[in-house]
């Protein structure tokens, strides 16, 4: 077990409980908030840029100080963020002329 | 039999002396999966996304209750059940393997509980006549969309997969770091792959069920 135990100190976690607590509750907060946007019936396009802001802003929580990865080496996150930016990005170049294009089809004929 | 280790395995694999990440490659390799999960999630939204701006007639029939309180509550069990998981892995760092073992145990219960509530919530729908090919709904004075079911059993049902796989993957890995048989760097590789789990559903909650609040009946 002498080589696990010198991995387990290698890597030791950063971070506290009260850190964690922290992020937990913000975490509860902001689905608050996104709950309390469905009662204010917003236009659903105010809603989905709010909505998916708000999610974005949880993932970056969850990813950073739960999957710890702002406490790994930078190339960690250098191999992994971008590659992924650059395929959402990718998948939304092909998809989204095409979803406007049918929007603009039922104004024509509606 | 000796056991193997990977990480001497691994060392010597690369031949450099030092981990490219400063990392192992379990954990490594539980990223690299994660990103070519968080594709599939994502393709899969975007095809929901798609298919609903080209739709004349999707509903949107989630009342605050019981659909939208029953979601808002299973997010909650996910949130805290990652929390649970981060003092796991704390726990496991520490070498206190009784609190590792509970937490995971915690975290696994969490998943469970998640589950169950959803299986309940999809079987009170199929029971009002909505399937993944057909529904009841009107829009519009049009019948609902076929296509809403689809994507609303075929988005949550992906995701509850991956939760039923990570509740088992939590009681091995409890299982195994109970008897020593592994090590807290696989207790943290399974924490990775839990709150990744609790990622996605961030993105499914607001995007499956807060887009599709029945805005016609007063909350």
């Amino acid at each position: 077990m002498s080589a696990h135990e010198a991995t387990a100190v290698a890597t030791h976690q950063p971070g506290s409980k009260k850190l964690f607590m922290w992020v937990w509750f913000w975490l509860l907060i902001l689905t608050g908030i996104e709950v309390l946007l469905a009662y204010l019936r917003l236009e659903p396009h105010v809603m989905l840029v709010l909505l998916v802001g708000l999610s974005l802003i949880k993932s970056a929580l969850i990813v950073a100080y739960f999957m710890h990865l702002r406490f790994e080496k930078i190339g960690l996150f250098l191999i992994i963020v971008p590659s992924l930016v650059f395929c959402l990005v990718m998948i939304l170049i092909f998809v989204f002329p095409d979803s406007l294009r049918i929007v603009a089809l039922h104004n024509i004929h509606p | 039999m000796a056991e193997l280790d990977i990480d001497a395995v691994a060392g010597a694999a690369w031949g450099g002396g030092v981990a490219p990440f400063a990392t192992n490659t379990k954990k490594l390799g539980m990223w690299l999966f994660l990103l070519s999960d968080s594709l599939t999630f994502s393709t899969a939204i975007l095809a929901y996304a798609y298919v609903r701006l080209a739709s004349p007639a999707w509903p949107r029939p989630f009342e605050i209750y019981p659909a939208i309180a029953n979601a808002t509550f299973l997010t909650f069990i996910l949130l805290s059940s990652s929390l649970t998981m981060v003092m796991a892995v704390a726990a496991a760092h520490r070498d206190d393997v009784r609190k590792a073992v509970m937490y995971i145990i915690f975290t696994a219960i969490g998943g469970a509980a998640f589950v169950i509530l959803h299986l309940m919530e999809w079987f009170r729908l199929f029971a009002e006549g909505v399937t993944p090919w057909s529904n009841h709904y009107v829009v519009n004075g049009q019948p609902g969309d076929p296509l809403f079911g689809g994507t609303f059993f075929g988005l949550t049902g992906l995701h509850m997969l991956h939760v039923s796989i990570g509740v088992i993957y939590l009681c091995i890995i409890a299982f195994g770091f109970g008897k020593r048989k592994f090590n807290a760097d696989h207790v943290e590789v399974s924490g990775l792959y839990w709150h990744f789990v609790d990622l996605v559903w961030m993105f499914i909650f607001p995007m499956v069920y807060l887009m599709s609040v029945n805005l016609t009946v007063k909350p």
